[in-house]
């Protein structure tokens, strides 16, 4: 008899309008095992996993789990065939506990009994190594317990495969270790455990198997033990590339921006920013980590000129001229000083770049007010925008193409680009490189560098904290919206900034 | 055991081209005329005759095609109003209001100035008309840009407050003989030349909308509006004064609207009436969509919802056809206009024997 494998993928097609999401994906995983689903963005390891859980449909091919051929035709039907995912963005109701939210949709007969489930869930976090209150609730859990929460609500209902969406992604160094050792403890009894990531060295560390998914097609499957990142690199990207950093000593760098005593509150009155101080220089990237949320976007807002300060100074130095408070600007005079903000939100259109329009439609957002008289100069703004289209090589049928349309990565060069063609003395950018292929995300930490040797003053918000600690020249780590600390890109390490993130001074470990 | 796919699978489509577009929009319309034959048919009325009937009266006679012009002016004009607001994602929906407002400031001038020639009296009224039109729409706007208030609502109830100060107007201080709760016909002098057979505000409308085109695609408030309708956020990025932008566009929106009440009050009726705006506030509305605020294209929707509006009429006295039966005709025709947009948008997918399906 032919050997059972715990999934496995015949043929798998799925097309979005002429977009061929997998094509033909051929594919098998087996008990015990942890697999990386390793590709670039786009490559479709997120589509081929949401039609394992349900959530979509295959257009063409065959599913099997233990053997068995099965339709995957709703998140319920997965958990009946024990299939179980962990999306990257949560699903949990804020103002329930941890264990209601896990029983949350359970058809079970009789009353809820949350003293039993509390129980269960005690049981199954001693098993793997949780570290959970059941009786929590979701508002007051940092990111990373609410992920062992999804985590736990699938082992709940009895998976025995767990898909984990690009887990690491919210994760501090520290987080990620902890989550890592549970993984290895699923595995060890027995689980089928899915990983989608692109970062390599977690591949390397956590995985038994690697399958590397690009545009669609299922490229290779290998072990772990017996490959190296620069070979799974090039299965990824399908050539070989040289991913480096051209990083310079700063040369004479001059202060640019003295912040002073920063406070800023959101609508609710919460403060998001708590007496932040530092200094940018020409010719200098400063790097900004943190958990997600922990005050980066407000400073940047806040520089701008976006959002209503509380207290403190923002004090901008041009080139050879006399220093100028921006607080209390509007963010048109703060842009026309010179400081460009190419800021890349959540959900990538939000501010910055307007969907509809095409390319010389968002040029324009630098460059509407030109000109006297009522009406829009489009010229300029064109072509700018073939400029950009040509130098950032952008895929798009035409400047008039509406960006919402374009991929993320174009979408990404398209704002970053025009803020560098506005040729700024600061420029700002918080997740440049959020959904960039790797070649593209190198790119791009290229100009930054170009920029940065012009005698620009670049601020980097990042997430990956390689990235940050080859690229930035500083680095100030944000903790619940205070500088806990800054450091010397060249000289620390990993944990040294984890460490920074989840405690201000980064001196009460746990 | 091998469970079920769904039957019916819908899918995003993207870049239909522009032809197949416009094909289906059509395909949707036919289907509206022929589920309106239904309409007719269980009505009592022979349904091709009944269409006949309407075309006729709409279209066959010169006073039925100064009808449905003088039918189709308030509808384009207000619908005009409403495209910069509703491209900024602004729920004007306070048209009504606006437009009664406007005649009001309009019959103020008409009642008050008693040996006014007619040219600086029109003028005036006109003007006086955008201005309380304006006013009338920034007061929503005001609230909306300084505190966030929900526009909907708010342009919403005023259109009963400004319709209750028209009647109180009418019924109290502008009285004409006691106890008849009307006022006196305009004089000669205050109400708009006929230009063909029809009050001049045909030709004010078709000028506002070659204006209204190239305000919205041209020029920089055109562009503010835009990019304040995609997201707040990119338009404040972008150094745009999100809530000077809201009341500019709201008064503007709401100065055309009064210029309508002007024209109504002025040509059409040649006095103020209570319920002057008579629903166009609200049509309006629908013109404005399905022509997808493209100001051309409400030329062609406004024109189709008048002649229906015409024929209702007829049906009424010819074929003893209640008018409301058009109602529902236009209400099918918006339906399936509005619906195909899914055609256009998605794509089915039917559950196949074989398991493979084309792509």
């Amino acid at each position: 008899m032919e050997s059972v494998h715990a999934v496995e993928f015949k043929g798998v097609t799925k097309r979005f309008g002429h977009n061929t999401a997998n094509d033909h994906i051929d594919l098998y995983v087996d008990k015990g095992v942890i697999m990386a689903l390793l590709g670039e963005n786009g490559s479709g390891k997120t589509t081929l996993m949401n039609m394992l859980a349900g959530i979509y449909a295959p257009d063409e091919g065959q599913i099997f789990v233990d053997g068995r051929e099965v339709s995957i035709t709703s998140p319920k039907v997965a958990f009946d065939h024990h299939i179980g995912m962990i999306h990257q963005h949560f699903r949990l109701v804020d103002v329930f506990t941890a264990a209601e939210n896990i029983v949350l949709g359970l058809e079970e007969k009789g009353r809820l009994d949350l003293k039993a489930a509390s129980k269960r869930i005690k049981e199954i976090s001693a098993k793997y190594g949780f570290d959970i209150d059941p009786d929590k609730k979701v508002y007051e859990m940092s990111v990373s317990e609410k992920q062992t929460v999804e985590i736990i609500k699938v082992l709940y209902r009895g998976a025995d495969i767990l898909i984990l969406d690009e887990p690491t992604a919210v994760l501090t160094p520290q987080e990620i270790e902890k989550l890592f050792k549970v993984m290895k403890a699923m595995r060890a009894d027995g689980k089928v455990i899915i990983i989608i990531t692109h970062k390599l060295n977690e591949v390397m560390e956590v995985s038994d198997v690697v399958a590397v998914l690009r545009k669609g097609h299922h490229i290779k499957t290998v072990r772990t033990a017996q490959t190296t990142p620069a070979e799974l690199t090039e299965l990824m990207v399908g050539r070989k590339v040289a991913l480096n950093i051209d990083r310079k000593e700063p040369v004479d760098p001059k202060p640019r921006l003295t912040i002073a005593e920063l406070t800023v509150r959101d609508g609710d009155g919460i403060k998001k920013l708590d007496n932040v101080g530092f200094i940018a220089f020409g010719g200098e990237i400063l790097g900004i980590a943190g958990i997600a949320g922990s005050g980066q976007k407000e400073l940047l807002e806040a520089i701008a000129g976006l959002r209503e300060i509380e207290s403190g100074t923002i004090v901008y130095t041009p080139e050879g001229r006399h220093p100028e408070q921006l607080v209390g600007k509007s963010p048109m005079a703060i842009k026309e000083a010179g400081v460009a903000m190419a800021f890349v939100p959540e959900d990538r259109l939000g501010m910055g770049l307007v969907g509809g329009m095409g390319m010389t439609g968002n040029m324009m957002l630098r460059s509407w007010t030109a000109g006297k008289g009522i009406f829009v100069d489009r010229k300029a703004p064109e072509k700018l925008a073939a400029d950009v289209l040509a130098d950032l090589e952008v895929v798009t049928p035409g400047v008039d193409y509406p960006v919402r349309k374009l991929s993320g990565g174009n979408v990404q060069k398209v704002l970053v680009g025009r803020e560098i063609a506005s040729a700024p003395s600061v420029l700002m950018t918080a997740y440049a490189v959020r959904g960039l292929d790797i070649n593209t995300s190198y790119t791009i930490y290229n100009l930054l560098c170009q920029q940065k040797e012009k005698g620009v003053a670049v601020i980097f918000v990042g997430e990956d904290l390689d990235v940050l600690l080859e690229l930035c020249d500083r680095i100030l780590v944000l903790c619940g919206g205070q500088v806990s600390g800054i450091v010397d890109a060249r000289t620390t390490t990993k944990e040294e900034v984890g460490l920074l993130m989840t405690s201000v001074g980064g001196k009460e470990a746990n | 055991m091998h469970e079920k796919t769904p039957l019916i699978r819908l899918s995003k489509r993207e870049d239909m081209p522009k032809r197949r577009i416009w094909l289906i929009r059509l395909g949707a319309f036919v289907v509206a005329l022929l589920l309106g034959m239904i309409v007719f048919w269980i009505a009592g009325a022979n349904p091709l005759e009944a269409y006949e009937s309407i075309v006729v009266a709409a279209l066959g006679k010169k006073t039925g095609i100064r009808q449905v012009v003088r039918n189709a002016v308030p509808l384009l004009g207000t619908a005009l109003a409403l495209a910069p607001c509703f491209k900024m994602r602004y729920w004007n929906i306070g048209a009504e209001g606006q437009i009664t407002m406007g005649a009001v400031a309009a019959a103020f001038f008409a009642i008050n100035c008693k040996t006014m020639p007619s040219l600086p009296l029109l003028l005036l009224m006109g003007l006086g008309s955008i201005v309380f039109g304006a006013l009338w729409s920034l007061i929503p706007a005001f609230f909306k840009s300084r505190w966030g208030t929900n526009e909907t609502l708010f342009t919403l109830m005023m259109n009963y407050i400004a319709i209750g100060i028209a009647a109180w107007l009418i019924g109290g201080p502008w009285e004409g003989k006691k106890g008849s709760q009307i006022i006196p016909v305009f004089r000669d002098e205050a109400v708009l030349p006929k230009v063909f057979g029809v009050h001049i505000g045909w030709i004010i409308v078709l000028v506002i909308t070659v204006l209204m085109f190239i305000y919205m695609r041209y020029t920089k408030h055109g562009y503010e509006i835009a990019v304040l309708g995609e997201s707040e956020n990119t338009a404040r990025y972008a150094g745009m004064s999100v809530g000077k932008i809201i009341m500019r566009t709201a008064a503007l929106s709401g100065g055309i609207c009064g210029l309508v009440g002007f024209m109504i009050a002025s040509g059409a009726h040649g006095t103020l009436y209570a319920n002057v705006a008579g629903g166009a506030g609200f049509t309006a509305i629908t013109v404005c969509w399905l022509a997808q605020l493209n100001p051309f294209a409400m030329i062609v929707i406004s024109l189709l919802l008048a002649v229906l509006t015409r024929g209702s009429s007829t049906l009424q006295t010819s074929m003893g056809i209640p008018a409301s039966i058009t109602d529902i005709i236009t209400g099918i025709i918006l339906l399936c206009m509005l619906g195909c947009e899914f055609f256009i948008n998605y794509k089915m997918h039917f559950r196949k024997s074989s398991g493979k399906e084309a792509a």
